[in-house]
């Protein structure tokens, strides 16, 4: 059966500069050390903030006595909850904010804090640590998704009760909240079946892993206004966030973002922030305060452990004709709504006619869950994937001609709700059946697996600001912190738009103070949403140039084009006036009405969801379960590759981490309820001598909603691989696998049942 | 904290003795600088033995080997006689943490910090290799086994530094292996491992072994029964299952984060026979 | 008390003076200003803190300021050739080798070590070569490729 394949106007767009691979601005500076993150930046007089942390999954804190650590020669302050007061209004989500960086009466997870010193230097930081008694009346704790919500569970919050349920909730429990998605009749489809499959699985929290430690220097002064430097993905959120919680005003707190030493999600919550600046402003000093590693996996926002259960109708012929999922999802010790975007995007890829997901968010006594890389998604595709694979095996059709002939289109309704416009998910699959990784032959003890995977991809606001300087090159400043190489592509649109070079275009972040606001690098919309923005403002600045040229001449302005990077007199009559550059104009401005400048505020919309295939392979050594990854290749559409190199490079690094968490990485938890793997070398994430090359394919289904064609890609790429490489297990070991990660002794265990 | 430099074996000694609180020997300080920043150890006093001559050379000796407290575990493999000689010893010593540890990391400090998983042990065992211990009353030699007595514990007096580890002759038609089980490729503590020392006769039939078990049990373990159950044999593959049962038979091991019981007793038996296959290749055996 | 210490970093006399347990890395960081080794465990699992000492690598988070007396250190500032970067350098900004570069100081430093020693590695050397070495943006796909391309440039 074949698809049809979008194939939009802008497709035939010639580039000039999008589309190749130019080197980074920022590239030499990182090669070299001179790049400043978020720990390289000191402040005159700055004192060490360091922060004492429960060591308890669930206790009430009777009592905080800080005398002795106040006392201790070279403490400048101690905090605790008590300086920092609810200013929030009754806004929830943002008292929530507020008790994960700083605990209010109860430790909820081992590593909540209770309490922060600020010290002239890091030993004396650590004393007055260890003078700070706490006396703690240890609470029975949970930390399984599915035991948080037995009915004999310890609660965490007195105060919740589910949202999102029929029937009235009367007593507090674990399950925050209850979802519902879908369209159709499922009972029906499913009687339609002529097979149904049934499996649940599930999968163990796993966290973004980014090799730089959270770090913020504070600085607030006594008339009210502040600095932050600090490694973030979002530095306006941060401000505004800081500034509530603070009670400060947001235009009088600057924020700088460092560069920042990797996110994927969990650079875009607030963990010790508001404690830097509450020292600071109890100090009369600048605070500079780094989590350690132990700290960053206790303490920062781990990705969701989750319990879901699949079960999928189809004919003989292979169509689905129902499609059922339980999701549930635990968001550590606080309300999230992590089992709704599962529930969203656990049949996306599907164009089915009766589908119905229900997700259940759930509370424990483990770290307040943050996002990581199209949260929620990977796991909802390792469990619909695994059931879609064993449903194609068991009527005996291939894989991916399941896959294609169930795949949504334009068109489809959506599990979720919105129609499809152009999507790539066919063409996808058609890409991988048709690659030369497909036919490669499979030696001994190892398996094949494919899947899909889907992500929305947001827009949200953005402001960008070009300026002209007076030798005629162009700043673009953008409020999208740069978290993988998109200042190159922001460079590159507007030396696109502008028809100039790209070396002429500086593309810089500047601070908070300098823009409106801009919403975080997350939901793959970095390039996205500000390369929309940077187009914007460049033709604004066009009208402009062209206006000067128009008053240069005296001619009016829809007589004077812009090509080329010039302005151009077109006309009868004009046809030999010489071209007015970029320069030319820019050397003049002063003369004809001032400095040159193109703005763009905008709210971007549409950012294109985007699907993904990923093929892997995998050997397994049967006496240990032991495996590695032999062979993988990721295919995802990006609408338009703006720089081919960053684009596959979201592709490779999203496959790594999917791998990872299919593999090896899982926090491990005692009957204590304490984090046993707070470090790097037993949080087991990849490295070089694990993985092969990972070859990528781009497919370009333009999105008709950019200028460009551009969707969102940092994302899709970590959905499809837990799927993939469990798949391949599957297939190596003859054990359909359904706990994740993959670690040898799970496998070996389910190698052994197999006998 | 004091900091010292002491120049010799008996200036590290005497400082040792004369310090009342808690006292550390720096060699690689790959765990000791790991447990300061934890914080689970506060040193009073620590004692860097790299500045002291003659620690930090690998002698080839009319016996064997002396390898110098101080020596790092990449000059290990760089020393081709060594090399040559204890193929598993060297294996051992360099898979130690990363390329960068072992630029830093020695057997000595491996042994002395007593990880039930330490890298460089089983081998040492399995070659019969000897720890030269300075106290301030006397030198001695000690059998790399009886060094760890437990979980992080050594059986060294106060005041007691080893100074050298003595690797015997490699006796002819004799060959070592090392394996150790971990689930990435590089970086990752050892979750079961297994060293083979092998001597054969000129039939090829083993003469002489020594099977040691590690991560299995709170120190490495020497599994006489492993030994007498493949003396005499070709490593035919009965010789191999009797082998892989009496070392899975063997184990004390506990679930942790890294691995279950049942996971170390099974891999224990696994490794065993591969680790027995290489070190009867490498002593001329042909199976 | 402290200890006050001479030694070269980048080919330059240096001295400072600091605890008794602080660790080079810190040294280098906050009394020297070479921020360019960065902390990512300080545990010797990550290798962002990847320096040279006395001509081997190390992590600087696992020695003691204390003990580099006498010593050659060699840095990430101390790569490239005034102006000029280092082949690979180069090869890391034309292979696209880095995202959020966080890790690159290290992989640098680790891969000079490498082909200082091996200067015609295979994949699996490459790979077993860095494997000190964390990057979670990358895959390490890229940077495998450009440590292939500068070892065959360097080699002539």
């Amino acid at each position: 059966m074949s698809l049809d394949l979008q194939n939009p106007k802008l497709v035939e767009k010639k580039f000039k500069v999008i589309g190749s691979r130019v080197p980074r601005p920022d590239g030499i500076d990182k090669v070299t050390g001179r790049a400043r993150y978020g720990a390289d930046f000191t402040m005159p007089g700055q004192l060490i903030g360091l922060v004492l942390r429960s060591p308890h999954a669930h206790a009430k804190i009777e009592k905080i006595d800080t005398s002795k650590a106040e006392k201790l020669s070279g403490v400048k302050a101690v905090i605790t909850s008590a300086d920092l007061p609810d200013l929030t209004k009754g806004d929830r989500m943002m008292l929530d904010l507020l008790e994960n960086s700083m605990a209010r009466g109860k430790a909820l997870y081992d590593g909540h804090a209770v309490a922060a010193v600020a010290a002239i230097d890091l030993p004396t930081a650590r004393k007055a640590l260890k003078l700070i008694e706490v006396k703690y009346k240890l609470l029975p704790h949970v930390t399984d998704v599915d035991e948080a919500l037995m009915p004999d569970a310890p609660i965490v919050h007195p105060h919740i009760i589910t949202e999102g349920i029929s029937s009235a909730p009367m007593k507090p429990t674990n399950w925050n909240k209850a979802c519902e998605y879908g369209h159709g009749d499922v009972d029906a489809g499913f009687k339609e079946a002529d097979h149904i499959f049934s499996r649940s699985f599930k999968t163990e929290q796993s966290h973004q892993g980014y090799i730089e430690p959270h770090s913020v220097s504070a600085s607030v002064s006594p008339d009210g206004t502040a600095e932050m430097w600090v490694c973030t993905q979002g530095h306006f959120v941060y401000r505004n966030q800081c500034a509530q919680l603070l009670g400060m005003d947001a235009s009088k707190l600057r924020v700088t973002s460092s560069e920042i030493g990797g996110g994927f999600g969990g650079k875009t919550h607030l963990w010790a922030e508001p404690l830097a600046l509450a020292l600071s402003r109890k100090a009369n000093r600048p605070v500079k305060l780094t989590m350690t590693r132990d700290e960053v996996f206790r303490a920062t926002g781990p990705t969701s452990s989750t319990s879901i259960d699949v079960k999928i109708g189809v004919k003989k012929d292979g169509t689905i004709t129902a499609a059922f999922a339980e999701l549930r999802y635990q968001s550590g010790c606080f309300p999230g709504n992590w089992a709704e975007v599962g529930a969203m995007t656990a049949f996306a890829c599907y164009d089915l006619k009766n589908v119905k997901t229900i997700g259940k968010d759930v509370i424990t006594n483990r770290p307040k869950t943050a996002a990581y890389r199209a949260p929620s998604a990977p796991m909802a595709a390792f469990a619909v994937e695994n059931v879609i694979d064993e449903a194609a095996k068991a009527i005996g059709m291939n894989p991916v001609d399941f896959r294609i002939k169930n795949a949504a289109h334009q068109g489809t309704k959506s599990s979720y709700g919105p129609v499809y416009g152009p999507i790539g998910i066919g063409p996808t699959l058609e890409a991988a059946k048709n690659h030369p990784h497909m036919k490669a032959p499979l030696g001994k003890n190892q398996g094949r697996g494919m899947a899909c995977g889907f992500w929305f991809n947001f827009g949200g606001q953005t402001c960008v600001d070009l300026n002209v300087t007076p030798d005629g090159k162009v700043t673009v400043a953008q409020g999208t912190v740069d978290v993988g190489g998109s200042r190159a592509s922001i460079a590159m649109a507007v030396a696109e738009e502008m028809g100039i070079n790209y070396e002429d275009v500086r593309s810089v972040i500047p601070d908070t103070s300098a823009l409106g606001h801009n919403d975080m690098t997350d939901g793959s919309r970095g390039t996205f949403s500000t390369s929309m923005a940077a187009i914007y403002a460049a033709r604004n600045a066009i009208t402009v140039l062209r206006e000067r040229a128009a008053k240069t001449w005296d001619i009016p302005l829809d007589e004077v084009e812009w090509k080329d990077g010039a302005a151009h007199a077109k006309g009868a009559g004009h046809g030999n006036r010489t071209p007015l550059s970029l320069a030319d104009l820019a050397r003049k401005a002063g003369r004809t009405g001032g400095p040159i400048a193109g703005h763009a505020e905008t709210v971007a919309d549409n950012a294109g969801v985007s699907f993904a295939t990923h093929i892997a392979d995998i050997e397994v050594d049967p006496e240990t379960g032991r495996s590695q990854i032999k062979r993988y290749t990721v295919i995802q559409d990006a609408g338009k590759a703006m720089h081919p190199s960053y684009v596959e490079g979201q592709y490779q690094g999203g496959a790594a981490q999917g791998i990872g968490w299919a593999l090896n990485e899982e926090y491990v938890y005692g009957k204590d309820g304490r984090l046993q793997n707070a470090g790097f070398l037993d949080y087991r994430i990849p490295v070089c001598s694990d993985l092969p090359f990972i070859d990528t394919q781009i497919l370009e289904i333009p999105n008709p909603n950019h200028p460009y064609g551009v969707r969102g890609v940092g994302e899709t790429s970590i959905v499809p691989p837990l799927a993939a490489v469990s798949i391949a297990m599957t297939n190596a070991t003859g054990v359909r696998q359904t706990h994740l990660p993959m670690s040898p002794p799970r496998v070996l265990k389910s190698l052994k049942g197999k006998k | 904290m004091q900091f010292a430099q002491p120049s010799s074996v008996k200036e590290a000694v005497t400082l040792l003795v004369k310090e009342k609180g808690n006292s550390y020997i720096l060699a690689g300080g790959t765990d000791l600088l790991v447990k300061m920043k934890s914080g689970s150890v506060e040193p009073d006093l620590i004692v860097d033995i790299k500045g002291i001559k003659g620690l930090g050379e690998i002698k080839k000796t009319a016996s064997g080997f002396l390898i110098g407290a101080a020596v790092p575990c990449a000059a290990l493999a760089e020393n081709a006689a060594l090399a040559k000689a204890w193929p598993g010893v060297v294996e051992g010593a360099s898979l130690i943490g990363s390329k960068q540890v072992q630029g830093r990391c020695t057997i000595a400090g491996n042994l002395c910090n007593a990880s039930p998983a330490a890298d460089s042990v089983p081998a040492l065992i399995a070659a019969g290799a000897k720890a030269v211990v300075v106290g301030p009353k006397a030198t001695r030699k000690m059998a790399i086994e009886d060094v760890a007595i437990g979980v992080g514990r050594n059986a060294l007096k106060k005041g007691e530094i080893i100074s050298g580890i003595e690797l015997p002759k490699k006796l002819p038609r004799s060959g070592d292996a090392y394996l150790r089980f971990i689930p990435r490729t590089e970086m990752d503590i050892a979750v079961v491992s297994c060293a083979i020392n092998l001597t054969l006769d000129a039939k090829g039939a083993i003469t002489k072994a020594r099977v040691v078990l590690g991560a299995v049990a709170i120190t490495a373990l020497l599994v006489k029964g492993a030994a007498k159950a493949i003396i005499g044999s070709k490593l035919d593959a009965a010789t191999l299952d009797k082998l892989a049962a009496v070392c899975s038979a063997a184990c004390k091991p506990i679930d942790d984060k890294r691995g279950t019981k049942e996971f170390r007793v099974e891999v224990a038996g696994v490794l065993a026979r591969r680790v027995a296959k290489i070190a009867y290749a490498r002593a001329g055996g042909k199976i | 008390m402290g200890v006050h210490v001479h030694t070269t970093v980048n080919g330059d006399a240096v001295e400072f003076a600091c605890g008794e347990g602080e660790v080079l890395l810190d040294v280098l960081r906050n009394r020297l200003g070479l921020t360019g080794a960065k902390e990512g465990c300080g545990t010797g699992d990550c290798g962002a803190c990847s320096v040279m000492l006395d001509g081997r690598l190390v992590c600087s988070c696992l020695v003691l300021g204390a003990e580099v007396g006498g010593k050659k250190i060699e840095t990430i500032e101390g790569m490239a050739d005034g102006m000029k970067l280092h082949p690979l350098q180069q090869a890391f900004i034309d292979h696209a080798a880095l995202q959020c570069g966080v890790c690159t100081p290290g992989f640098l430093i680790a891969a000079k070590a490498l082909l200082a020693k091996k200067p015609d590695p295979t994949e699996e050397e490459i790979r077993f070569g860095l494997a000190g070495n964390l990057c979670r943006c990358t895959g390490y796909d890229k940077i495998v490729r450009a440590v292939q391309h500068a070892a065959k440039e360097m080699r002539g």
